[in-house]
């Protein structure tokens, strides 16, 4: 029993992540309607600052840890502007096809940088492990989720309560009547694309110590994210932590059962098919997904 | 003559290569209420839209308080000209309260609060419903909702288009009478464009009625009502 929930705390610490990351792709679908397939390279770019700031310019992890989301904020801020925003008159597709060559744009721009050398990157956690009544957890998970809860719930908390935050979601659900009651609508999306850009930063740096970093490293875990996000309803941000959460308990506990002979077929190398086969089991049986509302249209 | 707080001299706009005004020259006196009347595709809204910035006027000149108003609807609103635009055109998804809040999106002062209590006073079931998302409320509700947001800016002048689409007519004169109750209370400048002529007239002191994107015939409401000529050609009753 101790064992199982060791795997779980531990699913919690990586469905953490994939939340962040799930969470940031819904930011942006719901403001601008589009898939950013470039959120996970945009993680990975920024996770690349930290190491390079805490690694090369010797400086300790938090300030590098605020310096490296500052930088995102206006780096997810400065794509919306100079990149999205041009093109978002047009059809959603071309968009999306934009965001598709950012990926392979910011990929490029990071093996250019830091080449596709595998770099350790430090955990801000103790190494060690606590001793919570017989359940064995490490330090790393706990702070993983930890962080994770904090940012989730600092992000409610400035959309539900600061002006701003009122004045993104009105951008987002109705532009045309934001701009009538004095909401600079495109200032909001670029807004949202920082936010986005944070959250990724922070699943990446938290994810980085034990995936270790290379300009491949967030590309599985944007699948998992996209699983979240499509499980939990591409347009609920509740659905993105609860459809993360799941996922990383799913597919640990999965894993686990397998060392006891239940679906033992269940590899390591199953860990991302899973995730895709969730994808497409959702968008066929409920494709608003868990928290999701079915979107009517008007005739 | 005192400068009206708002005088469209000319204005001409097109939707691609449609045009939609031909030149239209209307004024609004501060504390006035003005009826915009006229049949469908008169180009009612698109005078709002050409106020209000959203769409884009191909001539002539629209002067706010004296100066000429230019910009998008941000600046606009900034400008503290609310237009509640047809249809509601409340932020369904949101609650009544974030509505309200919206509504003083522009302000900077510390009394947004107490202006969303003083609403309750004029629609006294805000209060209970502020929790509630605004898609849920009947469509009187949404519109008086749509209204109270405008209010909610401090507006120096409000623009209403339509307010009686699809409601029942004990709704619409429900909503008229507080568009007449804060005209005289607070001093509301309104310019309301209707369909629905006969309430419009009823409340309004002065009306302009549009034909294919020109004003055709204006003057006092009352003047217009008795003259069966007008009424017979224009206004449909």
């Amino acid at each position: 029993m101790a064992d199982f929930l060791q795997q779980v705390v531990a699913g919690l610490a990586s469905g953490g992540v994939y939340a962040l990351l799930a969470l940031a792709l819904v930011l942006i679908h719901r403001a601008t309607g589009i898939i950013n397939f470039a959120q996970g390279e945009m993680a990975m770019f920024s996770t690349y600052i930290l190491w390079t700031l805490t690694v090369n310019h010797g400086w300790p992890y938090w300030p590098a840890f605020a310096f490296t989301l500052a930088a995102s904020f206006v780096g997810g801020a400065g794509v919306y502007h100079v990149v999205i925003r041009p093109n978002s008159a047009s059809s959603v597709l071309r968009v999306v096809i934009v965001t598709i060559g950012l990926l392979i744009f910011v990929n490029g721009l990071a093996q250019f940088i830091w080449t596709g050398e595998v770099r350790a990157v430090e955990s801000p956690f103790p190494s060690g492990t606590v001793d919570i009544g017989g359940v064995v957890i490490a330090w790393s998970n706990v702070g993983t989720i930890a962080v994770s809860i904090g940012i989730v719930v600092l992000l409610w908390l400035f959309f539900q309560f600061t002006k701003v935050g009122l004045a993104m979601r009105a951008a987002a659900v109705n532009p045309a009547e934001a701009r009538l009651v004095g909401v600079r609508v495109t200032h909001m999306l670029g807004l949202g694309w920082g936010l986005a850009a944070i959250l990724g930063a922070v699943a990446g740096m938290l994810t980085a110590p034990s995936l270790f970093l290379d300009p491949t490293m967030m590309q599985a875990t944007l699948i998992y994210a996209f699983a979240a996000a499509v499980l939990g309803g591409i347009d609920s941000p509740v659905g993105a932590v609860v459809g993360g959460l799941t996922l990383g308990v799913l597919l640990n506990v999965l894993s686990w059962l397998s060392q006891y002979g239940l679906f033992d077929w269940f590899t390591e190398e199953l860990r991302l098919p899973t995730a895709l086969l969730i994808i497409l089991g959702v968008l066929l049986v409920k494709p608003s997904g868990i928290f999701g509302r079915t979107e009517v249209k008007r005739v | 003559m005192t400068t009206p707080l708002l005088a469209l001299d000319d204005v001409h706009a097109r939707y691609g290569p449609v045009q939609a005004l031909h030149g239209v020259s209307l004024e609004v006196a501060e504390g006035e209420i003005v009826a915009v009347l006229g049949a469908n595709g008169a180009g009612k809204t698109t005078t709002l839209r050409s106020v209000s910035g959203t769409v884009r006027r191909s001539g002539g000149e629209i002067r706010f308080d004296g100066t000429p108003l230019r910009g998008g609807p941000e600046a606009v609103a900034k400008a503290r000209i609310a237009h509640v635009p047809e249809g509601r055109g409340t932020f369904t998804d949101l609650t009544v309260e974030e509505n309200l809040r919206l509504g003083a999106y522009t302000r900077r002062d510390r009394e947004v609060r107490a202006d969303i209590d003083r609403m309750a006073e004029w629609f006294p079931w805000l209060a209970e419903r502020s929790d509630q998302r605004a898609g849920t409320l009947s469509g009187g509700e949404q519109q008086m909702l749509a209204l109270a947001r405008a209010l909610m800016g401090r507006p120096r002048l409000v623009m209403l288009d339509e307010p009686s689409l699809g409601l029942a007519p004990m709704i619409v004169r429900e909503i008229f009478r507080i568009v007449r109750e804060l005209n005289a209370a607070e001093g509301l400048t309104v310019l309301v464009v209707e369909q629905d002529a006969r309430i419009a007239l009823e409340s309004a002191a002065r009306a302009y009625v549009l034909e294919v994107g020109r004003v055709a015939v204006s003057g006092a409401a009352a003047e217009l009502e008795a003259d069966e000529a007008v009424r017979r050609s224009y206004l449909g009753y």
